[in-house]
């Protein structure tokens, strides 16, 4: 290829980043499938994407040099101007926001100075959206560069924890049964080891049961474990409920290679299920993939992880591993001559990689931005080829249907949400975490279960299904949380986040945190998500200054409008649901109308 | 049109492809190509066999009703369906929904005006709001959607060969002489040439010289081969524009012109007539001129000083030039501006045109009905060329890629040859494969794509991708002598899978 470089040399450190990472011009996709892990590598040695750095990058893996960098531009982890090798990315969204992520962000600017600034050189900060971690908010992620590098997601952190982590200290962190309350509980299916089985060991994954649902798939065949599944009525777990029986069906018959990938991207705010999953039984993940790999016919497979969650990265990154070692993944699984491969790459911030296609394009070495459906994966996918695409959540169920049979697992659940469900807690709840009930428990169940309304105890409103949710409202607590009942009610269940706010929360700064999250987030390519999602946020600024263009009433009708605008013609489920929690929210409280006619009168 | 369907219209979408639009609407009536006035002479009977006219109306403000209601007898919604390919019943619908709605609007786009009797095909759908009274009222109307933002601006500013600023006829003696006194210069007294009009003076030898601005007629004319072997052998041509198009490569001289939405100031209007200010928010790169600029250096050079103007002094020379723009100062079309006819500065524009239709007696001429008869597009179909392929252009692109060809977007997939799921079958073909497209002008290859929302016998592309497929090297150059415009939407072909397609060296 015809490369035009500038004249900025490597680095030996960055040549020796950059030469570090293993590739193989033979792999899927070829060499630019590398970029992003080059990337990585540049970025955890050095703390940037120096121009000298990107043109070696270039180079090796034959990717012209202005795509790599809008690909190194394109995500929140990656910094292409030169920054401290210290860096601590304080969430202050939602969850952390109402548990005191604000205060630690004035800490650090007393410390550091203002957000993206350094007074020693050494060290800096940044405002981040959700890093996962909302039950024990509010959360830091530490990135230190150099040859040392380290990444730690810090819960429930304080300015002294972010201190030591960003001199490299590793700050001790509360286990995961923290986060499970119902942990050891009898009864649990999904959450039965989490907590309770160290994650490093085969041994013990294999002697509470692992591995008996992969021996019996394979004796199965495909077609009668593809039977299981739609028997099961299993519909996906990200998000858009897609019945993953009629996937994996679909996918059946196209050609080869066909590709599986995992989407362990989860990072729709309030969301941490997956990592529960991820870090606290990473051989159910293996094993799961195996069977969703033997069944579907695929035998390479990927497995794209948040890369906010590097604790979780490296549980799945060793379980990978030992399953290599010990025949479980490889040419001849189990010496029954099954073949199936696992290749984890590691996402670098960006929402929108968590959209199946744009997903897909990160892998590639490509920006993360969504493709236009159809073709739908099944069809073209990663490389061009079929590719089956499941949330780590929807895949270990598989060996739970595989064991027990379709028509069982369909019994527990409601008729058309079968199983059990993940719920993620947070915000003003006394026991916030992740937790495992079959689906149809109601809202008000949930919430019983984790202890009740924490904060003052007075529920304002709970926000439901994340940031692309809806709010509802103290009078909707009978809600079943399924797939259907929330739609009847005019919510959504989403990533089952359940978020509620005790009534001393200003509900203001939340919506305007979320108009800014989707803003930030947004890809740019298609333009009513680009231009609606700063109109949002515009809208809101005004009416809380109490400046509107018009009245109060119309501007909240114009947010309307380009909501209606957003969902009728964004190519992808972001911008489509950008306004649906701003929304609901006003339609349900008189958040602005309010305030503006007291201060009008 | 989507926040009107969300708040409970109801939308009926006449193409001959099922659209996106058709996705959204209550009844798709799948026309053949070019039997557009076939449908509104049967939409017009049937209002009339159902006496959902509006009597009053006619009789106050239209002129020439017996006569087209005796013309219209024949196109019956059995005949129209026979011509059409629409259901009858599908046909009744729409003239009951039509003519029984509080308010209606004909809203239309290239389908109707790019045939060679593309001004029948308006006039025929002006007969449906004629009969109904759904024209000249708040919420009722006809409307050609336009392409651009400023389309209708380049219109009213007399960008059309018979017309001054404003709408003002060249060949009226009284209105050119007040044009000739304000600038000190005779205007020719005959209209000039359209553009089909100036390729045929081109090929007579009688048009020899050619000043292009911002236009690409190199990739965007009808039979492409004949358009660049005219452009290539003129005494001179000069192409002002922002990137380098094919046609400027053909060009002697070459002014490149600054971006119009951020590097000028001025005014633009839109479909409804409205006119908003643009304001320059960066200077043009360095060797750039601002378009008036050119102009005015250019008319200097050539002996005729126009002195140094800004866009606001030049607005303010067509508010006194214009009558209908005469009422919008700068000032008054800060914010959402005006729609014109804006007479004076206390006018406030009209939202509306012809409401002086409901006034009784009308004031001025009485609005007369047309009688047109359908008649097929010129490429007829035949056992040669069986295949009706019509152009259009997709969301996410402008016409020949000038102005979108250099930007990523999610929704492009280069050009393709759309076809029918049962063409597909009948010949075989899958996505990707590679179609040799024939009509009696020409012969592109393109991919296939095999698309749900056509009709068997239809096929469809896009002129977008010129340097990849050169669409216009298949349509025909006939043109409607009314309005100057080539019948891109109808071209006669047939189609053939090329078994292999040899690698392309790259």
């Amino acid at each position: 290829m015809d490369l035009h470089f500038t004249g900025d040399e490597p680095t030996a450190e960055e040549k020796a980043a950059v030469d570090g990472v293993t590739v193989s011009a033979a792999a899927p996709g070829g060499k630019r499938t590398y970029l992003l892990p080059v990337l990585h590598a540049i970025q955890n040695r050095i703390g940037w994407i120096s121009p000298g750095a990107l043109n070696h990058a270039s180079r090796v893996l034959d990717v012209p040099p202005a795509e790599a960098f809008g690909v190194a531009d394109f995500y929140g982890l990656l910094s292409t101007k030169q920054q401290p090798q210290a860096v601590a990315h304080v969430c202050d969204d939602i969850a952390c926001k109402i548990r005191g992520a604000d205060l630690l962000c004035s800490a650090l600017e007393k410390l550091h100075g203002p957000e993206a600034s350094s007074t020693d050189g050494k060290a800096t900060w940044h405002r981040s959206p959700c890093l996962g971690l909302c039950e024990q908010a509010p959360a830091v992620l530490v990135r230190t560069a150099g040859p040392k590098h380290s990444d730690q997601l810090l819960a429930c952190a304080r300015a002294t924890d972010v201190e030591a982590a960003m001199r490299g200290s590793e700050v001790w962190q509360p286990p995961l049964t923290e986060s499970l309350p119902q942990a050891g509980h009898a009864g649990l299916k999904l959450l039965k080891r989490v907590g309770e089985v160290d994650p490093a060991s085969l041994d013990e994954y294999r002697a509470t049961g692992g591995f008996e649902a992969l021996r019996q798939a394979i004796e199965m065949g495909p077609a009668e474990v593809i039977r299981e599944v739609i028997a099961s009525k299993l519909v996906g777990r990200g998000g858009a409920a897609f019945s993953t029986g009629q996937k994996w069906n679909a996918a059946r018959s196209t050609s080869l290679p066909r590709y599986l990938v995992c989407n362990a991207d989860e990072s729709e705010p309030g969301t941490i299920k997956d990592r529960a999953i991820l870090e606290g039984d990473p051989y159910a993940l293996v094993e799961s993939m195996i069977i969703a790999g033997f069944a579907t016919g695929c035998e390479h497979s990927y497995l794209y992880t948040r890369g906010e969650y590097p604790l979780a990265a490296r549980r799945m990154e060793h379980a990978i591993r030992e399953c290599h070692l010990r025949g479980l993944l490889g040419d001849n699984i189990l010496g029954t001559g099954v073949r199936f491969a696992i290749e984890q790459r590691i996402g670098a911030g960006a929402y929108i990689c968590g959209e199946e296609t744009a997903l897909l394009n990160s892998i590639e070495g490509k920006r993360g931005e969504p493709r236009n459906k159809p073709p739908f994966p099944t069809q073209v996918g990663l490389f061009g080829q079929p590719t089956v695409i499941n949330n780590v959540e929807t895949l270990i169920n598989l060996p739970h249907i595989v064991l027990e049979g379709g028509a069982a697992f369909a019994t527990i659940g409601t008729e058309r949400s079968t199983g059990t469900k993940l719920f993620c807690l947070s915000g003003h709840v006394a026991r916030p975490g992740v937790y495992e009930a079959p689906f149809g428990i109601t809202l008000r169940q949930i919430l019983e279960l984790a202890g009740g309304i924490g904060g003052s105890g007075k529920l304002q409103a709970v926000l439901l299904g994340g940031a692309a949710g809806a709010f509802v409202g103290p009078n909707d607590l009978d809600i079943p949380l399924t797939f259907e009942g929330t739609r009847a009610a005019g919510a959504s269940l989403g990533s089952a986040v359940v978020m509620p706010f005790d009534d001393t929360v200003d509900l203001r700064p939340i919506l305007l945190r979320i108009a800014a999250f989707f803003r930030d987030e947004s890809c740019g390519q298609c333009v009513p998500c680009r231009v609606g999602t700063v109109r949002q946020e515009e809208i809101l600024h005004r009416l809380k200054a109490g400046r509107t263009l018009t009245s109060p009433d119309g501007e909240v009708a114009l947010l309307k409008e380009v909501g209606q605008a957003m969902r009728d013609a964004s190519i992808c489920g972001l911008g489509q649901t950008a306004s649906s929690a701003i929304e609901s929210a006003l339609a349900k409280f008189p958040i602005f109308q309010d305030k503006l006619r007291e201060s009008e009168a | 049109m989507l926040k009107g369907i969300h708040n409970g219209a109801r939308l009926f979408v006449v193409d001959p492809r099922r659209t996106s639009s058709a996705q959204f609407a209550e009844k798709w009536l799948g026309l053949h190509v070019g039997s557009d006035i076939a449908l509104a002479n049967a939409v017009a009977r049937e209002v009339l066999a159902l006496g959902l006219e509006n009597r009053s109306f006619i009789e106050n403000a239209t002129s020439g009703f017996e006569e087209f209601r005796e013309h219209v007898q024949k196109y019956t919604a059995e005949y129209a369906e026979s011509i059409c390919g629409v259901p009858a019943h599908t046909i009744r619908e729409l003239a009951r929904a039509y003519a029984t709605a509080d308010r209606a609007v004909i809203c239309w786009t290239l389908g109707i005006t790019e045939h060679h009797n593309a001004v029948d095909n308006v006039l025929g759908l002006i007969n449906l709001a004629l009969l109904t009274g759904h024209v000249g009222r708040y919420g009722s109307g006809l409307n050609p959607l336009r392409g651009q933002n400023n389309v209708q601006g380049g219109g009213d500013m007399g960008a059309i060969p018979d017309r001054l600023a404003g709408f003002q006829h060249v060949e009226n003696d009284e209105l050119r002489a007040k044009f000739e006194q304000a600038w000190g210069v005779k205007i020719p007294p005959k209209k000039g040439l359209h553009l089909s009009g100036m390729f045929d003076a081109m090929e007579r030898g009688e048009l020899r010289a050619l000043y292009v601005i911002g236009e690409n007629p190199a990739n965007s004319e009808a039979d492409q081969h004949r358009g660049i072997k005219l452009l290539s052998g003129l005494d001179i041509l000069v192409v002002q524009d922002m990137v380098m198009t094919q046609t400027a490569e053909l060009a002697d001289v070459v002014f490149p012109a600054a971006a119009g939405w951020c590097e000028s100031d001025g005014t633009v209007t839109n479909s409804e007539r409205r006119v908003q200010r643009v304001r320059r928010a960066l200077p043009p790169p360095e060797g750039v001129r601002d378009d008036i600029e050119t102009l005015c250096e250019l008319s200097r050079r050539m002996g005729h000083d126009l002195g140094n103007p800004n866009a606001e002094e030049i607005w303010n020379e067509v508010r006194s030039l214009s009558p209908m723009h005469a009422g919008m100062s700068y000032a008054r079309l800060e914010g959402t501006g005006l729609q014109w006819p804006c007479y004076d500065e206390n006018h406030p524009g009209e939202q509306y045109l012809h409401s002086r239709l409901w006034e009784r007696p009308v004031s001025g001429p009485l609005a007369p009905f047309s009688v047109v008869e359908y008649e097929p597009p010129v490429d007829g179909l035949n056992e040669e060329f069986p295949i009706r392929l019509t152009t259009g252009r997709r969301l996410d692109s402008y016409n020949t890629g000038v102005q979108t060809g250099r930007y990523a977007s999610p929704l492009r997939f280069g050009e393709t040859i759309d076809v029918s799921p049962e063409d597909a079958a009948k010949y075989s073909i899958q996505d990707g494969d590679a179609i040799r497209v024939v009509s009696r002008r020409g012969c592109v290859v393109a991919p296939a794509r095999v698309d749900p929302s056509l009709r068997a016998g239809l096929v469809f592309m896009t002129f977008h991708f010129p340097d990849q497929v050169a669409t216009n090297e298949l349509t025909v150059d006939a043109v409607d002598p009314k309005s100057g415009t080539s019948e891109f939407k109808a071209t006669a072909v047939r189609i053939e899978k090329i078994r292999k397609m040899e690698p392309v060296e790259v």
